[in-house]
């Protein structure tokens, strides 16, 4: 089996000194593909993805991005390496336009930015509409979607999102996976962690499981949403 | 005719000098609220820094009308004012190198920021006392007036007089084309973009690669520019003492937290609200009264709400009731 | 060393310094026990005043920067309760002020009723405007001639309402009282925001109570000062008659005059001291308690200790008004020893800033370091002067006698402190943040 192209490799770790949130948890995202983490409150799917991007200390196993090993970078050098990063909580500039948002996505690029700007509008129609608008003014979707674009910005090289959809509305909530579907097929493997495990898992080709911080199920999200057990413990049945 | 009059005396007394006094306050309260926004403290070295900067102004100015060097009718001042400004970077560059720095890397609290720049604060203080000394310094030359009151009532036969301050003039035009050129840098450059966006969300900031050590470089050069043209706007129009730079922060700050810390449109209308209110709250309103009122109920007293030592109160009046009542500010402030 | 042991060397170490600049005139000593007991007295002022800051920083994490005003108000209390009464100053317009006074107090309480019981709206704003002018023509009406009454009472030696002829050591309570009351207004209005609200609010205050002291000169003469305030002891020329004294002085072969004003000198030392030991006293109570505990708690994690249940503005209300209360104290302390109340005379430096370098050096949170730092640094501040004289003079010493330079260095050597004070409290901030005696 050849190496997928970001692989959080039997990571151990956890915030500053803290304990050891994170147990010998393997996460990988393969090209052209999109995997999902799931698992119940308190598993340490965010914590697993943030330690993915460099966000806390990891202390055992590694990070590698393309076969080259980024366990030592901090999170803004990954950026710079071609991973963009949708955190959970205030991932906009609520007081920046939308457009402004999408040009501080850009920030560390020097080429023009136009082009870019233009295919992340032509993906999300809406903001090209609200483009001279606070992103703050925008509703919970609209704003995911000017989160999501702005991480696009840097013309990433594998895209992470830490619950795209928490607080929105299920319809939006459709809305959203069919954009990150389409953000998928433009060819950027996706990584993402998710509350609403069964609609994730249908979308995901690959799936991780999360129990305290260990890897309980792996397989691809159809082998997942069949296997009895997670059925059982995660999905309601 | 009388109500003419009352006119020319309320523009005279009250509107001019409130508009200039509050276009160098709102200059120095964008200054507090910059640092706040980006740097997430309030700044107590404030008007010490604007002190140095007009100190550094005086001493060119003073030196280029040794040399005979000035400006025509206008004050010689404005020239050596971009020497001020780079003295002022300077110093601000230097201070945050050597002190700021280190707590920023720490992650300290906001009130372990406020008690360093008070430390700052005092060290500007006696290097200012020091170089120039404690009095009061004249430095304004070129023409006096731009309209003098004598020529006023030449010009209309109003029993009025209407005196135009050069100082007064120039204060408003820098003030207009400087908050203009701030506007246009913050929202229309990458910098100034940048810089929006570190005060907005500074994980969010660090995430897209924005280098938060240029942001607070140029906040800090910014500040420099901006504290030096008010200290120096103020120095013309009144006189520079290093003390009453000291005491201007009450106002400055009111400004600020009135108008909402950390938005710059507010640290404008702020500085506005706190001049109008100062002048008006302090000014005699016997002359306009008697001009308006029939001749029997014409006041005895000078109808002047709060003595002129009581200024500073206002200011503090007013903070005190924001702080009561909004504490995020008329415009919207980034906290309470 | 136990930590015990060590921080008892440093108390005998500024100990030393005293003594030494009462026995010796080597390099910045001055060799007379006279300044040697000044030094002390107002070292023990200081040391109060740092008490009650640390009680309101070290303890609860407050950034008050109006100590100056607190201080003020001290003085204040000692000429308003200890001066004798202005004859014909109450008949003249002091019932008339103290009216006025009720009623601008009356006028804000009407306010305040209005704004919380009225519905919002175009009525509301009516009535409270009416009310708010209303009640200031009404106040200034019948105070503006009371005060021009009191005032022209024999302008050049009164002029103002006068004490009320108590003994001197009711007013320094009663300057705990009036630092306590203007305390519990700012505190209610900055405290439960965030921490520079109260900062900038406090350094207010202290500016407005300032310029009320000096332009309202019914309360206490203003700038013209006020002279010859009574003393908890016998004056110095009282004694140099008493011949009891004179016997004992003569006994010990001591100058009468000398020895009179050591003294006055000792007495105030003694006095302070008790003053001191007492405070401090009730401070470590404070600390030890569970009413200390639980400061410390909400100062290091306020989010904690209000999930808890604690309420922290009204925790913070409390020990802001206790310290201030302090200040006010040790200013009404000032006062007495000063023997006059010169409004003039307070700035923000040597009220306000020096008692923070006081507090940070000698060890924030902790209440002996707060003494320790407060004797200290007033010593240190006293000789920081023929210190940087000195410096100057070795400078300026290859230059030529009528230069120009010189001579700006040699007046410029008094703003020195600002930038000395400055530099030790960033140097201690940055390389030894918790002081001298660090908290436990």
């Amino acid at each position: 089996m050849s190496e997928p192209y970001l692989i959080g490799d039997c990571m151990t770790g956890g915030y500053g000194k803290g304990p050891d949130i994170l147990h010998d948890c393997t996460i990988a995202v393969n090209r052209g593909e999109i995997a999902v983490i799931v698992g119940p409150n308190g598993a340490g799917k965010s914590t697993a993805m943030k330690a993915v991007f460099g966000m806390l200390n990891v202390r055992g196993g590694s990070v590698r991005l393309d076969g080259e090993d980024i366990t030592a970078l901090s999170p803004q050098d990954r950026v710079i390496k071609g991973m963009g990063f949708v955190p959970q909580n205030q991932n906009i500039f609520t007081s920046l336009t939308v457009e402004e948002n999408l040009e501080m996505g850009a920030f560390i690029r020097t080429d023009d930015i136009r082009e870019t700007m233009e295919q992340i509008y032509h993906l999300f129609p809406i903001l090209k509409d609200k483009r001279y608008q606070a992103a703050g003014e925008l509703s919970g979707g609209q704003r995911q979607q000017v989160a999501v674009g702005r991480a696009l910005m840097t013309q990433p090289k594998v895209l992470m999102l830490d619950e795209p959809t928490a607080g929105v509305s299920p319809i939006v909530m459709d809305e959203l996976f069919d954009r990150i579907i389409e953000v998928a097929r433009t060819g950027i493997p996706i990584l993402m962690v998710e509350q609403n495990a069964r609609q994730a898992l249908e979308i995901a080709d690959k799936g991780y499981v999360l129990v305290q911080g260990r890897n309980a199920f792996t397989g691809t999200g159809k082998e997942l949403l069949a296997d009895p057990e997670v059925r059982k413990s995660f999905l309601g049945g | 005719m009388d109500f003419l009059n009352a006119i020319v005396a309320l523009t005279n007394y009250v509107m001019i000098p409130a508009v200039a006094y509050g276009s160098q306050l709102a200059l120095g309260a964008l200054g507090v609220t910059l640092i706040y926004g980006v740097l997430r403290f309030s700044n107590f070295a404030h008007g010490d820094t604007m002190a140095f900067g007009t100190m550094v102004t005086i001493l060119v100015t003073w030196w280029m009308q040794s040399m005979g060097i000035n400006f025509g009718v206008l004050p010689t001042a404005l020239l050596a004012l971009p020497f001020g400004i780079l003295g002022s970077m300077g110093l601000l560059l230097f201070t945050d190198r050597v002190v700021y720095k280190f707590y920023r890397e720490q992650k300290a609290k906001p009130v372990i920021f406020v008690m360093v720049s008070l430390g700052v604060m005092f060290m500007m203080n006696g290097l200012v006392r020091f170089i120039i000394g404690p009095g009061d310094q004249r430095f304004s030359d070129g023409e006096r007036f731009i309209i003098s009151a004598r020529d006023f009532k030449a010009m209309t036969g109003l029993r009025e007089g209407l005196a135009f301050k050069t100082s007064q003039g120039i204060t408003v035009i820098t003030a207009v084309v400087v908050v203009i050129a701030l506007f246009w840098f913050l929202n229309r450059t990458r910098t100034g973009k940048s810089m929006r966006a570190y005060s907005d969300n500074e994980d969010l900031a660090l995430l897209s690669g924005i280098n938060p050590e240029r942001v607070v470089m140029y906040t800090w050069m910014i500040v420099a520019g901006l504290a030096t043209i008010a200290g120096v706007l103020y120095g013309l129009d009144k006189s520079f003492k290093p003390f009453t730079y000291f005491q201007l922060l009450l106002p400055i700050f009111a400004s600020a937290i009135v108008g909402g810390l950390g938005n710059p449109l507010g640290a404008i209308a702020g500085g506005f609200i706190i001049a109008f209110s100062e002048v008006s709250i302090t000014y005699a309103w016997k002359k306009v009264l008697g001009y308006l009122m029939p001749e029997n109920l014409q006041p005895d007293s000078l109808v002047q709400l709060l003595s002129t030592d009581y200024k500073y109160a206002v200011s503090f009046g007013i903070l005190l009731i924001v702080l009561l009542f909004k504490p995020t500010g008329l415009f919207k402030g980034k906290s309470v | 060393m136990s930590e015990t042991v060590k921080h008892s060397l440093m108390f005998a170490f500024v100990g030393l310094l005293i003594i030494l600049d009462g026995t010796t005139s080597y390099g910045i000593f001055s060799g007379t026990w006279n300044s040697a007991l000044g030094i002390l007295n107002m070292g023990l002022v200081s040391a109060i005043m740092a008490l009650g800051v640390n009680l309101q920083w070290g303890f609860a994490g407050l950034f008050n920067i109006g100590i100056m005003g607190f201080t003020a108000l001290g003085g204040l209390a000692v000429v308003l309760v200890t001066s004798a009464p202005t004859p014909g100053a109450w008949s003249e317009g002091g019932i008339g002020i103290i009216m006025a006074l009720v009623l601008g107090a009356m006028t804000v309480v009407a306010a305040v009723m209005i704004t919380k019981k009225m519905p919002p709206g175009k009525k509301r704003m009516l009535i409270l405007g009416a009310v708010l002018i209303g009640g200031f023509f009404a106040y200034r009406a019948i105070f503006d001639p009371a005060v021009s009454g009191v005032e022209a009472i024999n302008p050049a030696l009164l002029g103002s309402l006068g004490g009320l002829g108590l003994p001197v050591l009711l007013a320094w309570p009663a300057g705990g009282l009036l630092a306590a009351g203007a305390a519990w207004l700012i505190g209610k209005t900055a405290l439960g925001l965030r921490s520079d609200y109260l900062a900038i609010a406090t350094l207010g205050i202290a500016e407005i109570i300032i310029a009320v002291m000096k332009n309202e000169d019914w309360l206490a003469r203003g700038v013209k000062n006020v002279v010859g305030l009574p003393r908890p002891m016998r004056k110095e020329i009282v004694l140099q008659e008493d011949p009891g004294f004179l016997e004992t002085v003569a006994s010990l072969g001591l100058d009468p005059v000398t020895a009179s004003t050591l003294y006055v000198k000792i007495s105030y030392s003694l006095l302070f001291t008790a003053v001191l030991l007492a405070l401090l006293w009730m401070a470590q109570m404070g600390l030890k308690s569970p009413w200390g505990r639980m400061m410390r708690a909400i100062r290091d994690n306020e989010v904690a200790a209000e999930a808890m249940g604690k309420d922290v503005t009204r925790r913070h209300l409390q020990i802001f008004v206790l310290g201030s209360a302090i200040c006010g104290i040790a200013g009404a302390m000032m006062t007495t020893l000063d023997g006059q109340l010169t409004p003039g005379t307070y700035n923000p430096l040597r009220f306000t800033f020096l008692i923070w370098v006081m507090v940070v050096v000698g060890g924030s949170g902790n209440n002996f370091g707060s003494v320790l730092g407060g004797i200290f640094i007033w010593f240190f501040w006293i000789k920081v002067e023929p210190m940087g004289a000195g410096l100057i003079n070795i400078i300026t010493s290859g230059m030529a006698e009528d230069s120009a330079l010189k001579a700006h260095l040699l007046e410029s050597t008094a703003h020195m402190r600002l930038f000395t004070m400055g530099l030790i409290l960033l140097l201690v901030l940055r390389f030894s943040p918790r002081g001298l005696i660090p908290e436990k």
